[in-house]
């Protein structure tokens, strides 16, 4: 990316226009956060009926990845993937998410199934669901520090954290 | 049941209203309190009190709870807590190799572990964009359709106990053991195989496979029969099932269900058949689908599917093409043992796979199949190393169990050990 676009701090979140890039043949859209909503709800009215899955992917250790020239890379990345049962075809749009500001629209409201994928999604990776029901921990303790799936929580570092455990707080 | 299809588009739009899935409110059928909220909290109603369902309760599958707000003995909202297995098995999976990453996920839906190394190995050969050898993809199709057996048969033994047929419960178990005991011969493994991996599969099928499979098949039907004379003609079988927890089709859409879930709402949805993997457009089987939605919908497309396996296996059995069982490329899998006595390139391949690992390039994909829960997926981005960057699996039970609360609603507590017991979540999915 050159200087000049950093400098012009324009905020792709709001990009309303949806980029269609291919990965080893499988669809791949890309849009602004802001326009996530209403992208999912054209989607499922050209037909994309499920909504399969909802993950994330930090991109900590490793920035270089295929976007298109219009998306900037940021830290996170939330995938979604959505099936078509009309036309057997998937599709999976990959929206990134800015270290400092980790929110992003819940999808509670288009497709109530991810109503746990998105806590899981929270849990793990410390994504905030704005105007989701029940944004809290699924898999960890409630009280449980960090975010497991993020890349920069290492591996057998964290001792293993009990609530009752002298000196734990 | 009908064996009858329906066509997708002819859905009934009455009486197929999905609203009561969106709810947010108190009028919602999910108790949506955390687990110190639920302990604190005291209903206004002193009728009414929230009890709480195990995660030791023999009946849950494993460790799952459920808080439950109870009337006398009806249900009003639930909350599924899980999380109790949760060991991080997909940090885990970025912490080892492609050719390792089947011994971790295998043990993901322990019940019917090689659909996730399957829906792993497919990721994988999609990012290197190899093709496998004929012989290594029927071996995965017989390998699954057995294991869509045994899953099953185990659905079949631990919904009778939980149905107080504890008979059931040893029909079941000893049908299971037998297509373990094939398993064992042929993977060496009775579960988490490590058998499909990146490349084709660990093995060729050992002398005598055939005898053995057939052996199988040929004492499955009788036994599936008596199933139906213990449980599907029952009066209180039939009083126990139907018409318990009821879901319908656009519910289950909304909610990303899939699997026999889906299919017990009369919605005929089986990527075997609409998105065809391996080689399953070779195949001739039937998706089974229900009528109400309800229990007994579930159980009876499950017994059914077990018969649907057979004779898929039959024809996989006619149709087993000679040839290799794994990819003759050298920098995916390793070369034959014999090989590395004599060549000193084989033995470098040989040693930089066991160690380092093979390099995938970067990029990332989803692979999913059919496993006997549902849709089962395995998203991997790969930077380009020896190690996925990030493996995700999307395990159908994960995302079943959201469904849970809405059957639950309005039905006695009794009655919920039923529903538990066919959305059968395998909690080692669930949590993982």
């Amino acid at each position: 990316m050159s200087d000049e676009t950093v400098n012009e701090e324009i905020d792709q979140s709001d990009d309303t226009n949806v980029y269609e890039t291919s990965s080893r043949g499988q669809k791949v859209l890309h849009t602004g956060r802001n326009n996530l909503i209403s992208a999912i709800q054209g989607l499922r009215s050209e037909g994309f009926n499920v909504c399969i899955d909802v993950t994330a992917v930090d991109y900590l250790e490793n920035p270089e990845r295929d976007l298109p020239e219009e998306i900037s890379p940021e830290r996170f990345e939330l995938v979604v993937n959505l099936l078509s049962h009309q036309k057997r075809e998937r599709v999976r749009l990959r929206i990134q998410v800015p270290e400092n500001q980790p929110n992003v629209p819940t999808l509670f409201d288009i497709f109530p199934g991810t109503e746990a994928l998105e806590r899981e999604v929270h849990d793990l990776f410390g994504i905030n669901f704005d105007g989701h029901p029940d944004m809290t921990r699924i898999l960890m303790p409630e009280n449980w520090q960090g975010h497991p799936l993020r890349k920069d929580y290492d591996v057998g570092k964290i001792p293993v954290q009990f609530k009752e455990a002298p000196g734990s707080s | 049941m009908t064996d009858q299809v329906m066509a997708n588009d002819e859905i009934d739009e009455k009486n197929n209203s999905a609203e009561r899935v969106f709810r947010r409110g108190d009028d919602s059928a999910i108790l949506r309190l955390s687990e110190s909220e639920v302990q604190a909290y005291t209903p206004d109603d002193d009728r009414r009190m929230v009890i709480n369902m195990g995660p030791q309760h023999p009946s849950t599958h494993g460790v799952l709870r459920l808080s439950l707000e109870m009337e006398g003995e009806s249900v009003l909202r639930s909350k599924p807590i899980i999380g109790y297995l949760h060991t991080g098995m997909e940090k885990t999976g970025e912490q080892l190799s492609y050719l390792q990453g089947p011994t971790n996920v295998t043990r993901m839906d322990y019940s019917s572990p090689l659909f996730s190394e399957l829906a792993f190995s497919l990721a994988t050969e999609t990012l290197l964009e190899i093709e496998i050898p004929q012989r290594a993809t029927w071996i995965r199709m017989l390998m699954c359709e057995l294991n869509r057996i045994s899953s099953h048969l185990l659905f079949q033994a631990t919904n009778g106990m939980d149905m107080g047929a504890v008979g059931a419960m040893i029909y079941g178990w000893r049908e299971r053991e037998e297509v373990l005991r094939l398993f064992e011969i042929i993977t060496g493994l009775r579960m988490n195989h490590n058998y499909i991996r990146p490349g084709g599969v660990a093995a060729d099928l050992p002398d005598g496979w055939r005898d053995d499979v057939l052996r199988v098949l040929d004492s499955l039907p009788d036994r599936l029969d008596e199933f139906d004379t213990l449980l599907t003609g029952q009066p209180i079988w039939h009083e126990r099932l139907q018409g318990v927890g009821v879901i319908n089709t656009a519910e289950c859409l909304a909610l990303g269900i899939t699997g026999p879930l889906l299919r017990s709402t009369g919605y005929a949805w089986d990527l075997r058949k609409d998105i065809p993997y391996l080689e399953y457009d070779q195949v001739e089987f039937d998706v089974l689908v229900g009528t109400y939605g309800d229990c007994f919908d579930r159980f009876a497309i499950r017994l059914n599917e077990i018969r649907e396996s057979i004779r898929i296996v039959r024809q996989i059995l006619e149709k087993m093409p000679q040839g290799d069982y794994k990819i003759q490329d050298k920098k995916v899998t390793p070369p034959p043992r014999a090989r590395i006595d004599e060549s000193m390139e084989a033995l470098i391949h040989h040693f930089k796979i066991f160690t380092e690992g093979f390099k995938v390039p970067a990029g990332e994909v989803y692979a999913s199949v059919e496993s006997p829960r549902g849709e089962l997926g395995c998203y991997i981005v790969s930077d380009g190393g020896p190690k996925p960057y990030r493996m995700h699996i999307r395990g159908p039970s994960f995302t079943n169990l959201q469904v849970l609360p809405h059957m639950l609603q309005n039905c006695l507590v009794a009655d919920a050990v039923a529903v538990i017991s066919t959305v059968d979540p395998i909690m080692g999915e669930v949590d993982r």
